[in-house]
């Protein structure tokens, strides 16, 4: 009585009840393919997220006006992107008073300026403050479009925040300067307003004002709700003019030499902060610096966590047709009791009766198991609820493993019982 | 394996008889409702012997047969079959021996559904071991045997009664074991197949092979070389009607 006879003797056993095998078959499936497909959504997007944070540019810090302290800031920068809400109370004035600060002071050029001192800040590689406006009506010979992101910074700008050109020019040192109206526009903007018309030289006008389009970004694909396209970048002065005013900047930018000088370049930022804007220990400080490394952490830690939660749902599944595979062979030995009375009669050691039964519950979770990893791996070349799967090896060698030690689990209760029954009895049970 | 002797029934001179039954009780249950199916049955039995075992229905006769079938545990005495004790031996051991020096033969049939005919009386050979070329060629002769040499692919629903129960004789027969037995196998048939399920026993005795043989019928038990009458769980007959080395008493001179 050799493995392969034993095998075949399960084969038998189980396309006797074709239907009750494929049922059976179906729960490890579902159970298999939950787990490696949710694993992929939980990796996928956590993989998107990461990609979106690793478009805002590569050791970057990003300096912003801290949240609390109240009201005010209706003039300036503030607005789009991350950067929400005015700043609290114009340079020298206090306002409200609902933060505990006394003196909360707004982000200015002096201090972007301030930051670009290369003795008070040598990690520092360069500066870009901004201002923001959004939501901002562009129109080119009667097409309009509402620009979801007008930014206006300086040349450094576009290779802090990773926006290369695609088509054309970026604007220069000298155009900030002479304040010249020129922009950069999104693949979003550049296809709402000029379809297949070369945007290169021509005018739009901007609530207005008239700017001349001198480059086109390069595709940056969508994040989440927000569409990265959906931009323009103009010289700080020309947006400060025309759109926010002179006021005070959304966010700075600072652009670290190297990913290793970030750290460094932070606590320089602070120093330098701190020390314009009277910070000291007792006081809580009016601007935040966001660093992109620790951001990066943290968000991984939160969706690490979001996919062991969707992978701990799918194992439960898996676990719940383990039960059904008990279930099952339990009626199945029952069914065939007189059977194995037979074949105990014959001659049947109880190794072999023992092993044709396991056999059959481990052929079933294993069949189980390799289609539900053949409908995961379909499944993860669809998006599901707008993440893309990534298919992480390991969770298909976890769950096929998995499914194959449910099926010898699973099925060693009835197949001990199976075995165990006396041939006597066997044989007399109707 | 750890089992001595041949396989064939006709062994050397001086060989130990095939059965030998010693004082051998059965006790069902405990307190009032014990009952004694077998109150001590001493039983030799010679190669070559065809006996028949009769009883009304409670004569314990269907104990006696699980016994020697090694299927049931005697509560007393002691059973040698082939002069090996069947009490010392363990479970895996009994498997061993049910499969080489034992056929069984059920009223029922007791084939296993969706099996070829053929697959069902490759079984004993696939659990004693016998390789797939060797076991194909005995169960094809024993099939050939019990004339069903053209239904070796048909499954036990698409044959009758008769043919069913002479696939499961065939199956008894394919491992050349030293003892048949045989459960009232002609209680389900009709004349025609009892008569030639009967045939087929008659015959095999002829060829020396060893027969316990279960009924409560008269024309059945004629058939028989001895026959024994067991009542309330004793042996109270014990005839012989034809001696144990020549042919059994009805035996058909004309063949298939």
């Amino acid at each position: 009585m050799n493995a392969l006879e034993v095998l075949r003797f399960a084969v038998r056993g189980l396309t006797a009840n074709k239907m009750r095998s494929a049922l059976t078959t179906l729960g490890i499936l579902i159970g298999v393919a939950a787990v490696i497909l949710l694993v992929a959504v939980g990796e996928g997007s956590s993989q998107a997220i990461q990609q979106n944070i690793q478009r805002l540019g590569s050791n970057t810090l990003t300096v912003m006006q801290s949240f609390s302290g109240g009201g005010g800031g209706g003039r300036g920068g503030g607005g789009g992107g991350v950067v929400a809400g005015g700043g609290a109370g114009g340079a020298q004035q206090q306002q409200g008073g609902t933060g505990p600060r006394t003196q909360a002071k707004e982000l200015t050029l002096d201090d972007a300026k301030a930051l670009a001192d290369t003795t008070n800040a040598p990690s520092v590689k360069s500066v870009s403050p901004v201002v923001t406006a959004s939501a901002q009506t562009a129109t080119y010979q009667g097409a309009s479009h509402s620009i979801q992101q007008l930014v206006g910074t300086y040349p450094s700008y576009f290779e802090a925040s990773n926006k290369p050109v695609a088509k054309g020019s970026y604007f220069v040192n000298d155009d900030v300067l002479a304040a010249r109206k020129i922009i950069v526009i999104g693949q979003t903007v550049a296809e709402d307003l000029f379809g297949t018309v070369d945007p290169l030289g021509k005018q739009i006008s901007i609530t207005g004002v008239p700017f001349t389009v001198v480059g086109v970004l390069k595709e940056a694909g969508s994040s989440g709700f927000q569409d990265g396209d959906d931009v323009a970048i103009a010289p700080l002065p020309a947006v400060q003019q025309s759109l926010t005013g002179f006021g005070s900047l959304g966010q700075i930018i600072v652009q670290a030499k190297t990913a290793s000088a970030v750290d460094a370049a932070q606590s320089e930022i602070t120093q330098i902060l701190d020390q314009r804007h009277g910070i000291t220990g007792t006081t809580t400080a009016d601007y935040r610096i966001l660093n992109q490394a620790t951001l990066q952490e943290t968000v991984s830690a939160a969706t690490g966590t979001f996919t062991v939660l969707l992978g701990a749902v799918a194992a439960i599944s898996l676990l719940v047709g383990g039960i059904g595979i008990t279930n099952i062979m339990l009626v199945t030995v029952t069914e065939r009791t007189r059977e194995i009375g037979i074949r105990k009669a014959i001659g049947a050691p109880r190794g072999a009766i023992l092993g044709q039964f396991l056999a059959e519950a481990t052929m079933l979770s294993l069949v189980g198991g390799l289609l539900g990893v053949a409908i995961a791996l379909i499944g993860s070349r669809f998006t599901i609820a707008g993440v893309q799967p990534v298919i992480v090896p390991t969770s298909i060698v976890l769950a096929l493993g998995v499914s194959v030690a449910i099926g010898l689990f699973f099925g060693s209760y009835p197949a001990n019982r199976a075995a165990k029954l006396r041939p006597i009895e066997a044989l007399r049970h109707e | 394996m750890t089992l001595p002797g041949g396989p064939l029934p006709d062994g050397p001179a001086g060989a130990p008889p095939v059965l030998d039954v010693r004082q051998v009780t059965k006790v069902y249950g405990d307190g009032d409702a014990t009952v004694h199916a077998l109150r001590g049955v001493s039983l030799i039995l010679e190669r070559g012997d065809y006996v028949a075992i009769m009883g009304a229905s409670g004569s314990g006769k269907s104990t006696l047969m699980n016994i020697l079938g090694c299927l049931d545990v005697p509560s007393a005495g002691s059973y040698l079959v082939d002069g090996t004790d069947v009490g010392s031996l363990d479970d895996r051991q009994l498997a061993v021996l049910r499969n080489r020096k034992i056929g069984f033969v059920f009223q029922s049939f007791n084939l296993i559904p969706r099996m070829s005919a053929l697959a069902n009386v490759e079984l004993p050979l696939a659990y004693g071991g016998v390789s797939a070329s060797t076991r194909r060629e005995r169960a094809l002769a024993a099939l050939d045997q019990v004339g069903l040499a053209d239904r070796t692919h048909h499954d036990p629903n698409e044959l009758s009664g008769g043919q069913q129960q002479r696939v499961a004789v065939a199956r008894a027969l394919v491992t050349a074991p030293s003892l048949l037995l045989a459960d009232e196998p002609t209680g389900n048939l009709d004349t025609k197949s009892t008569a030639d399920v009967l045939q087929i026993l008659d015959r095999l005795s002829d060829m020396g092979r060893t027969i316990v043989l279960i009924t409560h019928e008269d024309d059945v038990a004629l058939h028989a070389k001895r026959v024994i009458r067991l009542v309330d769980g004793l042996i109270v007959e014990d005839r012989r009607q034809a001696p144990v080395d020549g042919p059994p008493p009805r035996l058909s001179r004309v063949g298939p």
